[in-house]
């Protein structure tokens, strides 16, 4: 039963049976072993009555039904306990939400935004300062999307990375972020519907035309998440995966330097390119 | 007195003898409802059919048999063929054949226009499915057609026909039963006093008079988004997507409880029979109805917790959630206590009551760790959402629908179906369902979206399990029908007029089979001859 138990799986292994406990700050995980055990608690309890029932009130053995077919007491308690259930898993459940709707206090921004079938990141500011120009699109890469095509005849089992299957779970570049910083994402939906999920993160949210949506992350531990879009998007859904890499902190800011560096020298180059062709821009 | 208008006319006559005139122009309740549940079986299969498809494409990691964007069409049909076309017409079906056998009337109220509504839905669904074989293929932006994936397609203009289609089907059903159960009830028939069942369908009209008009609301501003340069749903142009998703689920979620309530009432009925034992508490198993079919409207949102809402929204739609599992549970405390202290018998439709109870329960703790908007965060959108509405409607309601054709059939056909034969299909699917259906919990919990037509080899030995599972509940279901062929042409067991021992209710009193017309005369109610309400409280 090791996969049932609580463990934090960056991502998917096989047999896996329950709910990874997530890497970052905010993670649903509790919340859900609690209503699992409540529920598994219950239905021991209600099950475990229609059994004895089904055992010792037969026919074959010889019982005879009885004639009473109300009870006010039992159906009191009946209707009082679960009340009281749910308030106490509302309770918890109300804690986690508010938690979960405050994307206040971030340090950084990123902004998410869904296409059939790829996303595209923008990093827009970084510890109270504006990010120039850092963004990109990800979409599934290579070696999936070519053994994904239908009758390729390319084996899937042999997509991996570092002893790991990342059979339509890699993108061509992933998303890097630095650990022990609140995270502020802003997810918008380029086309149609997607949904941005990383379960290692702890939720999803939609990515909608014409709606800006905000979530946040705080992740602990370096390492790298993979996740999938969650809302049907059209014939490529299931091939547009999301991978986070978490670095430390110093590795991320020069890695930003290094993008940002690259962003200018880019725009150096259309510049230059744009020169001869003096057609007045905007 | 109402004897002597009866007497002034002979109204005895059979069925008509041509096939076009009985069927095809029929206004006898038995005739319809033996028309709607034919028609839902064969819609069982074509949607099942669709299933098999989804299950052999999920075998093993790899796109092995079709293209993504058929998976998308097969999972869309999938949905809109099961809902519209094998659950809610088996239901109608069931309610024409005994809505006015159990309240002593002698048809419908509106026998024409039962013949419409029925015959509306050949015709719509030969529209939808037609759409696969067009260029351009069908509908493949999942059975919610959310926008703006939806209006990708190029069958919108087809699909939403059809579900008008279906939509005015549905309405006028409802209607019908409205109008029998109000004003057809035999006399001392009263409203606390009539089956579960009849009060379940009572209720499940008035939910579907309430919100099939805003599905066609909702579908129609599609419509013209696609083709009139309208902009509801564009944000482009200034609408809103999300606001696509309000509506549809303010219908969406009401209706999922339209194919539940009558489940109830169909447990509601056998298991008294098969305990011989009154049904515990039944004016609380009526409110319990009632508070469940009020609280649908008010729930909606609890199926876009992802969508970004404010948090009071979200706060709000998860509490009135919860609040369902108050009278859900009332409603399976009661059927448990109906068992306590009788005297038990395992017929097959006992059987497929007793897993109903067990597995829709299964089904609803699920929905109630859906309601938990944070956990809801991680469900939303994935197999565990998958597991969990095919508990509610396979487990539920499907089962419900099966439990009912057993319970009820001795008295369509006048024959008993084969009791060994029955009990293999019932053993056959109740196995096969749950190694179907429960490991797509764990692949939901593993991080498995819904609606992928190929996934990561960390999922892959759970689907190939649940495939498994899927051909063998599917080949179980060809043993369910040879039990009805077998039971309406070549069964030699004549079937008693109580055809169960415990069997209470007025649908008993009349012959099996129960002939053309039935209480042309309304007949005396005798309390102690019915199911319920009969015993002081």
């Amino acid at each position: 039963m090791a996969l049932f138990g609580g463990e934090a799986w960056a991502n998917p292994v096989a047999n896996q049976m329950n709910m990874t406990k997530g890497v970052s700050e905010w993670s649903p995980y509790a919340m859900h072993m609690v209503a699992l055990w409540v529920c598994v608690v219950i239905g021991v309890l209600v099950f475990g009555a229609m059994f004895i029932a089904m055992f010792r009130f037969r026919k074959s053995r010889g019982a005879v039904a009885e004639k009473w077919a109300h009870s006010t007491k039992l159906e009191v308690v009946w209707t009082v306990v679960p009340v009281i259930i749910l308030i106490f898993l509302a309770n918890l459940a109300t804690g986690g939400l508010t938690t979960f709707a405050d994307t206040t206090g971030a340090d950084m921004t990123i902004k998410v935004t869904g296409y059939q079938w790829k996303w595209r990141y923008d990093y827009v500011d970084y510890k109270g300062k504006g990010v120039d120009k850092v963004g990109f699109v990800s979409k599934l890469e290579e070696s999936s999307d070519r053994t994904r095509q239908l009758k390729s005849n390319l084996d899937p089992e042999k997509i991996q990375v570092e002893g790991y299957n990342t059979y339509l779970l890699d993108v061509d570049k992933p998303l890097v972020v630095p650990v022990g910083v609140k995270i502020r994402f802003i997810i918008v939906g380029g086309d149609v519907i997607h949904s941005w999920w990383v379960p290692a993160l702890g939720w999803k949210m939609d990515a909608i035309p014409g709606i800006a949506n905000a979530a946040w992350t705080n992740i602990k531990e370096p390492g790298v998440y993979r996740g999938q879009c969650a809302e049907l998007c059209g014939q490529d859904h299931g091939f547009m995966p999301i991978v986070v890499k978490a670095v430390p902190k110093a590795e991320f800011e020069q890695w930003l330097a290094t993008q940002e560096d690259e962003a200018k020298i880019q725009k150096a180059a259309q510049t230059a390119q744009n020169a001869p062709a003096p057609a007045p821009q905007g | 007195m109402a004897h002597a208008a009866t007497h002034d006319h002979d109204d005895h006559h059979g069925a008509p003898k041509g096939f076009f005139q009985r069927w095809v122009m029929s206004t006898n309740h038995k005739d319809i409802g033996t028309l709607y549940l034919i028609f839902s079986l064969t819609m069982f299969f074509i949607g099942g059919a669709f299933a098999m498809v989804i299950r052999a494409e999920l075998f093993k990691p790899g796109m092995q048999l079709v293209q993504p964007y058929f998976f998308n069409e097969m999972t869309t049909m999938h949905a809109l063929v099961m809902i519209f076309g094998a659950i809610m017409p088996a239901f109608v079906g069931l309610a024409n054949w005994m809505v006015p056998l159990m309240v002593g009337a002698p048809d419908m109220a509106l026998p024409r226009m039962n013949n419409l509504s029925f015959w509306i839905l050949p015709f719509a669904f030969f529209m939808l499915l037609s759409t696969l074989f067009m260029p351009g293929g069908g509908p493949a932006g999942g059975w919610t057609m959310y926008p703006p994936l939806s209006l990708q397609g190029e069958s919108v203009a087809y699909v939403i026909f059809a579900i008008h289609l279906m939509g005015i089907s549905s309405i006028m059903g409802a209607i019908n039963i409205i109008a029998t159960i109000l004003n057809m009830r035999a006399p001392g028939m009263d409203l606390l006093k009539m089956p579960v069942f009849v009060w379940s369908w009572l209720i499940t009209a008035f939910l579907l008079i309430a919100v099939m008009p805003v599905l066609a609301g909702a579908v129609t501003m599609l419509l013209t988004d696609k083709y009139f340069h309208t902009n509801f749903f564009n944000a482009a142009g200034g609408g809103d997507p999300v606001l696509f998703q309000h509506i549809f689920w303010f219908f969406g979620h009401p209706e999922v409880y339209i194919m539940i309530l009558p489940a109830f009432g169909i447990i509601s009925e056998i298991i008294p029979t098969f305990a011989r034992k009154p049904i515990f508490g039944y004016r609380a198993m009526v409110f319990a109805i009632a508070s469940i079919a009020f609280l649908s409207f008010i729930v909606w949102a609890h199926h876009m917790f992802a969508v970004g809402l404010p948090m009071g929204a979200e706060i709000f739609f998860m509490y009135a959630t919860m609040l369902i599992a108050v009278p859900t549970g009332v409603k399976v405390f009661n059927w448990v206590s109906t068992m306590w202290g009788g005297s038990m018998t395992f017929e097959t439709p006992m059987l497929f009551s007793i897993a109903f109870v067990i597995l829709f329960t299964i089904g609803g703790f699920s929905g109630l760790m859906l309601a938990l908007a944070p956990a809801d965060f991680q469900y939303h959108d994935t197999y565990f959402v998958v597991a969990h509405f095919h508990y509610v409607l396979v487990t539920g309601a499907a089962f419900s629908i099966m439990a009912a054709a057993y319970y009820w059939i001795p008295k369509w056909s006048g024959h008993m179906y084969s009791e060994t034969w029955g009990k293999i299909h019932f053993w056959s699917s109740v196995i096969s369902v749950n190694v179907l259906f429960f490991p797509q919990h764990f692949l939901g919990l593993a991080g498995m979206p819904r609606r992928i037509p190929d996934y990561n080899v960390a999922f892959a030995n759970f689907n190939m399990i649940s495939s498994i599972g899927g051909f063998w509940f599917g080949a179980s279901q060809l043993i369910f029908l040879g039990v009805i062929i077998h039971c309406v042409f070549f069964s030699k067991k004549k079937a008693a007029d109580r055809s169960w021992e415990g069997a209470k209710g007025l649908e008993w009193t009349v012959p099996s089979p129960a002939p053309f017309h039935t209480f042309d005369v309304p007949p005396v109610i005798h309390d102690d001859e019915l199911a319920h309400g009969n015993t002081d409280h």
